[in-house]
Order: structure tokens, then C-alpha cells, then sequence
């Protein structure tokens, strides 16, 4: 299969938006393409599938390498292992669901949508990039839209939030870039594949290490570097919030691994305490900053920030079923946050607020947007049979493998937050969709097809990871075990 | 070995109906899904029979000893090569015994449940939760490996939440709900970190491997959890009292208990399937699911003595003052779930010695036909005078007359007056208290005395005291709320006949125990005098109940408040974790860290308007800073040449 396709299709839904009118053309364009894509990843999984049975065991698959900027090496360099596979699916629903809750935007469609398609090729290619310079050129093409949608589109504070989601994110970049440039000036290569065969001395690893990672970090709601997170999110109109979280925040977690952890293991080793201890206190600390919160978005928010603790908290354990975890927490958070904002989305266009005390008893009116409201926060709270269960459980059995007492008690910490996210899910759902009903509210109306397309899109997402979990493992594992193999070959080498 | 994978059924057949009723259920079948909901579930017990009369009867037993057979398995989630999630069917004698146990109350409860849900807005989904429970409990008590048993853990955490509430209009019963997650998720929080550590030592979940490795006093995995150790308790105490604490939460053991009284807020079908026959007792079955590896532990199980002891005495004396006749029967139940704790707590693994094992196991048995009789018949109450309080009651035995005779059997059945079930069960708890030790005995005598005072409090109270005002009007209820009562009643009567100790033992051999007449006196006298006192007091209306209230004074004024329990958890969320660390830490992100990173884009717009200042377009003024800066190099030029 050409991977090409998955950036190509985008591209070309995004300039056939240019040329439509209206809102009906233009969102019927783009809920095409994004089905499209959505069917081509699938082809993409299953041609994986055969390629792996067929006992095809390279760690890279559908490659193609071809000379993009001669002089400085730069290579237009693509293919994919079950972790890319996985995110490519995960941003594949997560678009198609956005595009679905954003049916009715009214308000300069065209550029909407094609923002929304550009993001989306920008993940894509992300994900698919083995050459550090394309990889970072489809990270700023991914950034500059979410600026766009935000202070166009949005709510609120909305100037305010989209220039520092877009400075901390160019911040991010920034760290990025310089982060690429000290291996490339050790390597002389841009080549993932290439540089994790070369062997980059332990000063520069750990001179280099912390650009890319913090870099990465921010995209991922590194703690302190989280303040992007509640104010974007809580400005963002819901497609764009559903983006964002869904996607944007996995472009970091990815980075982490792919391209910090994978070509500089020995640092991610000498680092992986104040990779640790930062995780520990986004989980703990973002938990309990959710519990204060008031405003829908702001409760997701927050709770984003400790979920994506769990990303970077099964990193920084290095062993590899916490690495497991780590992917497995990306994909389940994507789903799970992206049909959390779709439900707070539906339920603001209704009752125009989002203030959980101004809210109360919708399950009455709205039983089935509460029911997919309670579903992500059942998963929220790592329910079994929900995707969240696997992946924390993962994250937290992976972690406890490493037997050092601080690194126990991290793990701990880690666990005791399940208690603090039932407690703000509990109060969240209690408050919002249980409880008596006011009268203003009781005339609204349930979801209408667009959006219980796009709901159940995200639920099977959820519940096929939360029943069979070994099917999401098999596809997984044999990427975390390349990237172990990596870090466990150069740290016994010392 | 003989084929046992058709028990796969058994859980699967309510998993269906809840996926078919919370799916289909409002659109479809909004008057039948109760009838569904129950045939599926006949299906499933008349399957758990036949397992149960097969393994029983047929072909379990292997040398005399009961084997233990895993009848399916697969791997649900690999960790690494060793450890994983299995989702697996292990039969035992204990697994069996819970498997007729749930379904069977289970089936009493959905059929019972026809007749009092009868017109709710939410009939379907009900039924729909209903059988998501059954599933997962079912799921809970066959699962082989330690961390599916977690997982099932859960679910029937969540749908007992679901169920509890079921009324979410009612701002008390979501309040309740809320409460019994959490406080079983804090515990649960030990469950998880007990698991982390058992599963580290052992290097494997699957229980049976688990309790291989970690009795084998010779093993390398049993000498490394015994010898290492945390603030010098070693690993294997700390795993084995963390699971324990999870399995205290679950069955509301103190000072985890504060959930279950809420919990009543739920439809009452529910309290007698959820919170009084099944999910309740699902900690006592975890340790006995793990005894084999708690009994390797004497410090773990003197501290399960204790807490079950502690908690039997203490629910029943706050059960002597309560009004609200659900919550009554509430902290009966943990009073009674007290004493399979310690009965477990007293007993050892092996022979004879496993008395308090097999006699924790008979109590559960029994417990869960008079218990849920109890709470279907207060269902039957409530239903026919629409009130939880005492104080509405009285004089109801000519207008209910079939509730009132089985309310009596379960009443004597509890109280543990012969021949009825409960007393066989609490003589053997007694007897094993007696052998190992004493003051357990007295605590467990003095609490079986309160146990009948209650009982009868509740039972004179309903059914005697003042005439009824209440009209006969709509009659005693449907023949499906009678049936169950009936059939129920009957048990209570019947299954202490059953000689439990030759079926389900600790070692899986059978045991050979004798009711002691002798050793029988103390307590049934001591229990006839309690219900003679309670007749006493509360057969007609008078003035005693008054006197004795405030003849206690204090006591009975803390125990009506439950001994200031949920004010003290009050004050530890409301005063001190919303206020000292949610409040703080939302504090510190928006000002301090968010601030600095404000603090930062401050003074790079800062920076950058002094620096503008400088490109200024003017070129008089770049002019002069041309020759203001020569004229600067000239005179240190001048200056340096010196």
C-alpha cells in the first residue's frame, strides 16, 4: 500500500473545499474525504495484518524513501508499525467524528472544514514521517491551523487562549527543532531508522534530549508546561477541542517516543526520573485541579492533563509493557476526550452553558447524549470493558515491574488518582445529567443522526479496545518491542 | 476431566439481555423486557444447577477431595510473557455454591421485581441493569485469574451504582450512588495495589498458580514476598491486608461501611440482590478465594477478625436504633457479613482446624435466602404502606398474611433459632469462635443476642404495635411478588438441613461436624430472651421504647447517629481535602504556573516594544545612532590606542 494515499487524500479533499459553496457542498466534501480515510487506514490495518502473517518481521512497513532536499539529506522518508498504524486510526475517527458534530457551522463553513482537513493531514503525515525534518514539517502544519480555529471560531477568552496555544505550541516546536538539529549535527542523517542503528555519545544524548522531549512535552501537557491545555480547550468550538485532544496532544506523546525516547535511550534512561517525577505530578495534580473546576470543558481539560500524565509516566518507566500502556493510554485518551468534548458540545448548543451547577437532570430529555456523556466518563474513570481500564492497567503493571521504591511510590501515587477521577466524574455526571431537571431545560431535544454517528464511531473505538484488548496488544507490541530493544541494547552496553 | 464449558452460558445469557434491553429495550420492549429479563435468567439457573449437581454428585470429586477445575480460559491482555489477563472459569466448591447462590436470588429478584417496578417510566432499563449485575457478579465469582476478578470487581461496583441511582431525579439517591462508588473505589484502590504486589512476587495472576507459588514455603517466590519487607512488614502482609481492604470496602466492613445504609435509596428488589445476597459478600468470597494464601498469614487474619467482629457488633448495635426499616436490615447485614469475616478470620486451612472456613462459607449460604426474604418481604411493605419508616407500620399481619409468615421464618432464620437456617450456619461460626478464641466467642454471642432484639424490634413493629389505618385496598401485591416470599421462605426453613461441610471445605475434603446440644444452649437462650425482651417492648404501643432510649442515654443517642461515622468522612472531604488540596492546587495552576508562563509572554512582548523602538524607520535617527556610534569607536578607538 502507498502511504502516500493517507497524506494525498487529505490534500485533495482540502483544495476540492476551496472550490465548493455553501455549507451543504462543502461538509459533504469533507465528511467524504474523512470516510475515505477513515477506509483507507482500515485497508491499511488489514494489509499490515497480511504482511505480518505473510512473516514479513522488518520494524517498518509500506516504506518508500525518496531524496527530498539533497544538500542538507533531507529524505521524504514514510512508513508505518502497528504505533503509527494505531494513531492513524485513532486520528482517522477522531476527524470523522469532528466533522460529523460540526454539521451545522453556519459561520464561514469553507474555511472551517478546510482548516479542520489541513490539521488532519498534518497528524497524518506526522505519523507516518522516518525523516526528522518531514516529521517536523508536518508538526507546524498541524499547529497553524489550531491557532485559526480557535481565535476564528471559538468562545469566551478565545484571542487571549489561541495566541498562547499557539506560542507555547511554537515554543514547543522551537525546543523541537533544536532538539533535530544536535542529532542531525551528530548523525549527519535524518533517518529515524538510520540514526537508531548509529550510536549518539551520552553528553550529546543528554545535552540534546531534554530540547526534544520538553518540546514534545508541551504538545502533550507536560507539567508546568499544561497551561495551553484548559484555556485552548475551554475556548476551542468542539470539533477543534475534539481535534485537539484527540490528536494534537498524541502528536506530542508520539514525539516523546518515537523520536526523544527511541534515538536517545541512554538519556531517557539517566532522565527518566524527572520524566517520572513530573508524570506523577501532572496524574496527582491534574486530578486534583479537576475537582475544582466548574465549566464542562474546563472538568475535560483538566483531567486531560492527568490522563496524559499516564502517557508520559509509561515513558518514563522504560520497560516495556509501561510503553504499552503509554501507546495504549494515547489511543484510548484520543477516543475517549474526543467524544467527551462531543458530548459537551451537544449539550452546549442546547442549554447554552456548560456550568455543571446551571445544569441538571438531562438524562430525562436527552437520554442518549447523557448516555455517551456517562460512557466517556466511565471510561474516564477506567471502567473495565472501556478502553481507559486496559490502558491504566497496563501503564500501572508496567510500571510496578521497575522495583525501585520511588519509582513504587510514583506508581502508587499514580493509582491512588483513579479515587480522585471518580470522584470528579461522579460529581460531573451526578450534577449534569442526574439530579432533577429545570424547567427552562425540559423542552430540549436528543441528538440528531450526525451526532449519534459520530458518538457511536468514538463508543466502538472504546469498547473494542475495552472488550478485546489483545487485539489492539497484537498490533502494538511488536513496535514497543523495537523501540525496547533499542533502549535495553544500548543501556546494558554501559 | 469432564466438560464444564457450558457454564460459559451462565454469565453470558444476562450479558445478552443487557446488551438486547439497554440497546432495544425503551423502543421495543417496554412491557415484555421483564418477562425476557427473567426467562434468560431461569435458563441460567437451571444450567447452574445442572453444574452444580454435576460437580457435586458426579464427577468433581476425585479421591474424596474436591477438585478444582478450570473449565475455559483464554488470554484476554498479555503484560509480558508470565503475567496476564485471563478471562477464565475456575470450579470449586466455593464457586459452584455462589453460582446457585447469585442466580438463584437473583431469579427470586427479577420475578419479585414484575410485580413492584410494574409501570416505571424505566421498566426496560431496569432489567437491563439488573442483568448487567447478575452478569458481572456471576463473571466475579467463576473468574480463575486475580486481575479478571478485579475487573468484575468493578462492574458490579458500577452497577450497583447504576442501580442505587436508579431514581436519578431524586437528589438523595444520586447522592447515595456517588457514595457507595467512591468509598468502594478508595478501597478498591487497596484491591489494585494488593494485586501489583502479589502478582510482582508471585510473577503471575492466574490464582491458582498464585496460591501454588505463595504456599510453597520453600519457593523462591514465597521466600521473596515473605522476606521483603516495607516499615518492617513484610510484602506478603502488606499484599494480602491491601486485598483485604478491598474486599472490606466491598462488603462494607468498618470503617468502610458508610455506603451501604445509603444505599438503600435504591429500588428495594435491588437491596435484596445487591446489597444484602451477593455484590455485600463478594470481600468475604475474595479471602475465601485467596484463603489457602491468607491462612500462610496469622497476622493478616487476626486483623480480619477483628475488623469482622468489630463490625458485627457495631452494626447491630446501631441496627437496635434505627427506624428506617431498609436501614435496619442494612446494618443487619453488615452485622451478619461480620461474622463470616471472623469466622474466616479463626479458621485455618486444613481439616478440621478449617471449621471457621466451612462455616463462613454455610453462613453466606444461608444469609443470602433469609436476607434477601428480608428484604423482599420490607419490599412488600414498603409497596403496601409507601413508607421506609417503622413509625408508619404496625398491625400489618391481617392485611398482609402471607408476607407476615415469611417475614417471621426469615426473622427466626436470622436469629438463629432452631431448626431454622441460620442457626445451623451461626452455631458453626460460634463453635469455631469458641475453639480459637475466646473473646471473639463473646463478642459473637453478645451480637447473635442484639441480632434477635432488632430482628423482632422490626418484626413487632411492622406486624403488631398499633392497629393499622391502612385500607386493604390494593391487596398484599402480585402474585409475583408472593411467589418469591414463598419459595424464599421455604429455603430459609430448608437449606440448613443441607450437610454443607461434606460439599464446600477449605481443603476441598469433606468434614465431619455435629450440632453439640450442650454447646447449643447459651446461645438459643440467650437469643429466646432477647425476642421475649423485644416483644416486650415492642409487641403493643407503650412508653418502654422511650424509657430505654434515654436509660442509654449517650449510647443510644451516638449509635442512632451511627456513631458520627459519616460526619467524620464529611468533615474529611468538605473541610479538609476540597478546602486544603483541590482548592490549593486549582489555586497554584492558575496563578503560579500559569502566571509564570504569562510572566514569560510579558516580557517578551516587553523585550521586543523596547526593541521595536530601536527599527524605527527614521532616518534622522538611524542617522545619528550611525554617528553617535562612531563617534563612540572613534573615542574608545582614541582611547585603547593610547
Amino acid at each position: 500500500m502507498n502511504l502516500s494515499l493517507l497524506i494525498l487524500l487529505p490534500l485533495v479533499t482540502a483544495v476540492v473545499i476551496l472550490f465548493c459553496k455553501g455549507l451543504k457542498q462543502v461538509r459533504s466534501v469533507a465528511l467524504a474525504g474523512s470516510v475515505i480515510q477513515l477506509l483507507a487506514s482500515c485497508f491499511l490495518l488489514v494489509a499490515y495484518w497480511k504482511e505480518k502473517n505473510a512473516g514479513n518481521h522488518s520494524p517498518m512497513l509500506f516504506e518508500s524513501d525518496n531524496v527530498w532536499f539533497t544538500a542538507l539529506n533531507i529524505h521524504y522518508h514514510i512508513g508505518v508499525d502497528g504505533i503509527s498504524i494505531a494513531m492513524i486510526l485513532l486520528t482517522a475517527s477522531v476527524v470523522v467524528a469532528g466533522i460529523l458534530v460540526s454539521w451545522t457551522m453556519e459561520k464561514l463553513s469553507k474555511e472551517f472544514f478546510f482548516l479542520l482537513v489541513l490539521l488532519s493531514m498534518g497528524a497524518y503525515g506526522f505519523f507516518i514521517s522516518l525523516d526528522l525534518f518531514t516529521l517536523f514539517f508536518f508538526l507546524e502544519i498541524a499547529v497553524i491551523p489550531k491557532f485559526l480555529l480557535i481565535g476564528i471560531w471559538g468562545s469566551g477568552k478565545k484571542e487571549y487562549s489561541a495566541m498562547k496555544l499557539a506560542l507555547m505550541l511554537m515554543a514547543g516546536s522551537a525546543l523541537v527543532f533544536v532538539g533535530l538539529m544536535g542529532i542531525y549535527y551528530q548523525t549527519h542523517s535524518y533517518d529515524i531508522m538510520q540514526i537508531s542503528q548509529m550510536h549518539i555519545p551520552l553528553e550529546v544524548q543528554k545535552f540534546f534530549f531534554p530540547f526534544a522531549f520538553v518540546g514534545f512535552g508541551i504538545f502533550a501537557a507536560l507539567f508546568p508546561f499544561h497551561t495551553w491545555v484548559p484555556d485552548g480547550h475551554a475556548s476551542a468550538p468542539t470539533a477543534a477541542s475534539m481535534f485537539l485532544a484527540g490528536i494534537s496532544m498524541k502528536l506530542g506523546g508520539y514525539g516523546c517516543l518515537r523520536v526523544a525516547t527511541f534515538l536517545m535511550p541512554e538519556a531517557a534512561h539517566a532522565y527518566s526520573w524527572i520524566i517520572i517525577l513530573l508524570a506523577t505530578i501532572a496524574i496527582i495534580y491534574g486530578a486534583f485541579a479537576t475537582m475544582m473546576q466548574t465549566d464542562l470543558k474546563y472538568i475535560n481539560a483538566y483531567s486531560s492533563v492527568s490522563h496524559c500524565g499516564f502517557v508520559i509516566l509509561g515513558i518514563g518507566m522504560l520497560t516495556q509493557t509501561s510503553i504499552n500502556g503509554a501507546v495504549l493510554q494515547m489511543v484510548s485518551h484520543g477516543l475517549m476526550t474526543a467524544l467527551f468534548f462531543a458530548a459537551i458540545g451537544m449539550i452546549y448548543s442546547r442549554t447554552h452553558t456548560r456550568m455543571v451547577a446551571q445544569l441538571g437532570g438531562l438524562l430525562k430529555v436527552m437520554p442518549f447524549i447523557s448516555t455517551i456523556f456517562v460512557i466517556a466518563g466511565l471510561c474516564s474513570l477506567g471502567l473495565p470493558g472501556f478502553s481507559g481500564f486496559v490502558a491504566e492497567m497496563t501503564v500501572f503493571m508496567g510500571s510496578w515491574q521497575n522495583p525501585d521504591g520511588w519509582y513504587r511510590l510514583a506508581t502508587i501515587l499514580a493509582c491512588a488518582s483513579i479515587v480522585v477521577t471518580a470522584v470528579y466524574i461522579l460529581r460531573a455526571a451526578g450534577k449534569t445529567v442526574m439530579g432533577p431537571i429545570s424547567n427552562e431545560y425540559a423542552v430540549l431535544t436528543d441528538a440528531t443522526w450526525n451526532e449519534k454517528l459520530a458518538a457511536a464511531i468514538l463508543v466502538i473505538g472504546i469498547v473494542l479496545i475495552g472488550v478485546a484488548p489483545f487485539l489492539i496488544n497484537q498490533l502494538i507490541a511488536p513496535g514497543t518491542e523495537n523501540i525496547m530493544q533499542q533502549v535495553g541494547k544500548l543501556i546494558t552496553q554501559k | 476431566m469432564s466438560n464444564y464449558s457450558y457454564i460459559v452460558w451462565i454469565p453470558l445469557l444476562p450479558l445478552a439481555i443487557f446488551l438486547v434491553l439497554g440497546i432495544f429495550g425503551k423502543k421495543y420492549f417496554k412491557n415484555t423486557s421483564g418477562i425476557i429479563g427473567t426467562l434468560a435468567l431461569l435458563a441460567s439457573t437451571v444450567i447452574s444447577f445442572i453444574a452444580a449437581h454435576q460437580y457435586f454428585f458426579v464427577d468433581g470429586k476425585v479421591n474424596g477431595v474436591y477438585q478444582k477445575i478450570i473449565a475455559f480460559k483464554y488470554t484476554w491482555l498479555a503484560f509480558s510473557p508470565n503475567v496476564s489477563i485471563d478471562m477464565g472459569i475456575i470450579i470449586d466448591p466455593i464457586s459452584i455454591m455462589m453460582l446457585v447462590v447469585v442466580t438463584f436470588v437473583s431469579l427470586m429478584v427479577h420475578v419479585f421485581s414484575l410485580g413492584y417496578m410494574k409501570g416505571e417510566v424505566r421498566f426496560a432499563t431496569y432489567y437491563a441493569f439488573l442483568s448487567l449485575f447478575t452478569f458481572s457478579m456471576l463473571g466475579l465469582v467463576l473468574s480463575s485469574n486475580l486481575f479478571q476478578v478485579y475487573m468484575f470487581w468493578e462492574l458490579v461496583g458500577v452497577s450497583s451504582f447504576l442501580l442505587i441511582g436508579y431514581y436519578f431525579d431524586k437528589p438523595s439517591a444520586v447522592a447515595a450512588s456517588k457514595k457507595a462508588f467512591i468509598v468502594t473505589r478508595f478501597a478498591d484502590l487497596g484491591f489494585l495495589i494488593g494485586i501489583l504486589i502479589l502478582a510482582f512476587y508471585s510473577g503471575t495472576l492466574d490464582i491458582n498458580t498464585l496460591i501454588e507459588r505463595l504456599t510453597a514455603v520453600q519457593s523462591t517466590h514465597f521466600t521473596s514476598i515473605a522476606t521483603a519487607g516495607f516499615l518492617g512488614v513484610s510484602m506478603l502482609t502488606w499484599g494480602l491486608t491491601l486485598i483485604f481492604i478491598g474486599g472490606a470496602g466491598k462488603s462494607a466492613m468498618f470503617p468502610l461501611h458508610i455506603w451501604l445504609p445509603d444505599a438503600m435509596e435504591g429500588p428495594t428488589p435491588v437491596s435484596a440482590l445487591i446489597h444484602a445476597a451477593t455484590m455485600v459478600v463478594a470481600g468475604v468470597y475474595l479471602v475465601a478465594r485467596l484463603f489457602p494464601v491468607f491462612s500462610m498469614d496469622a497476622s493478616v487474619l487476626t486483623i480480619v477478625t477483628y475488623v469482622g467482629a468489630f463490625s458485627a457488633l457495631l452494626a447491630a448495635v446501631i441496627a437496635c436504633t434505627q427506624t428506617d426499616i431498609k436501614r435496619v436490615l442494612a446494618y443487619s447485614t453488615m452485622s451478619q457479613i461480620g461474622y463470616m469475616m471472623f469466622a474466616l478470620g479463626v479458621s485455618k486451612q486444613v481439616g478440621e482446624n478449617g471449621l471457621g472456613f466451612m462455616a463462613s462459607m454455610f453462613h453466606l449460604f444461608t444469609h443470602a435466602f433469609f436476607k434477601s426474604l428480608l428484604f423482599l418481604g420490607a419490599g412488600a411493605v414498603i409497596h403496601f404502606v409507601h413508607s421506609n419508616e417503622m413509625k408508619d407500620m404496625g398491625g400489618l399481619r391481617k392485611l398482609m398474611p402471607i408476607t407476615h409468615i415469611a417475614f417471621l421464618i426469615a426473622c427466626l432464620a436470622i436469629a438463629g433459632i432452631p431448626p431454622f437456617a441460620g442457626f445451623f450456619s451461626k452455631e458453626e461460626i460460634l463453635m469455631a469462635a469458641f475453639h480459637s478464641n475466646k473473646i471473639i466467642y463473646g463478642v459473637a454471642l453478645f451480637t447473635a443476642a442484639l441480632t434477635a432484639f432488632y430482628m423482632f424490634r422490626l418484626y413487632f413493629s411492622i406486624f403488631w404495635s398499633k392497629e393499622s389505618h391502612h385500607h386493604n385496598s390494593h391487596g398484599e401485591g402480585t402474585v409475583s411478588m408472593k411467589l418469591p416470599l414463598i419459595i424464599l421462605a421455604c429455603c430459609a426453613v430448608g437449606v440448613g438441613f443441607i450437610p454443607f461441610s461434606h460439599f464446600v471445605t477449605a481443603d476441598g475434603s469433606a468434614l465431619e461436624t455435629h450440632t453439640d446440644m450442650l454447646f447449643s444452649i447459651a446461645p438459643v437462650t440467650l437469643t429466646i430472651l432477647a425476642i421475649l425482651l423485644a416483644a416486650a417492648m415492642y409487641k403493643n404501643e407503650n412508653d418502654k421504647p422511650a424509657k430505654a432510649a434515654a436509660a442509654f442515654g449517650a449510647l443510644y443517642k451516638a449509635a442512632s447517629r451511627k456513631f458520627y461515622m459519616d460526619e467524620l468522612y464529611l468533615f474529611i472531604t468538605k473541610k479538609i481535602i476540597f478546602p486544603l488540596i483541590g482548592r490549593p492546587v486549582a489555586w497554584v495552576d492558575k496563578n503560579i504556573v500559569d502566571g509564570l508562563m504569562n510572566l514569560l509572554a510579558t516580557i517578551t512582548a516587553k523585550m521586543s516594544v523596547l526593541i521595536k523602538g530601536l527599527q524605527s524607520g527614521k532616518v534622522q535617527s538611524y542617522a545619528l545612532y550611525f554617528f553617535g556610534g562612531i563617534a563612540a569607536l572613534a573615542v574608545l578607538f582614541i582611547y585603547l590606542w593610547k
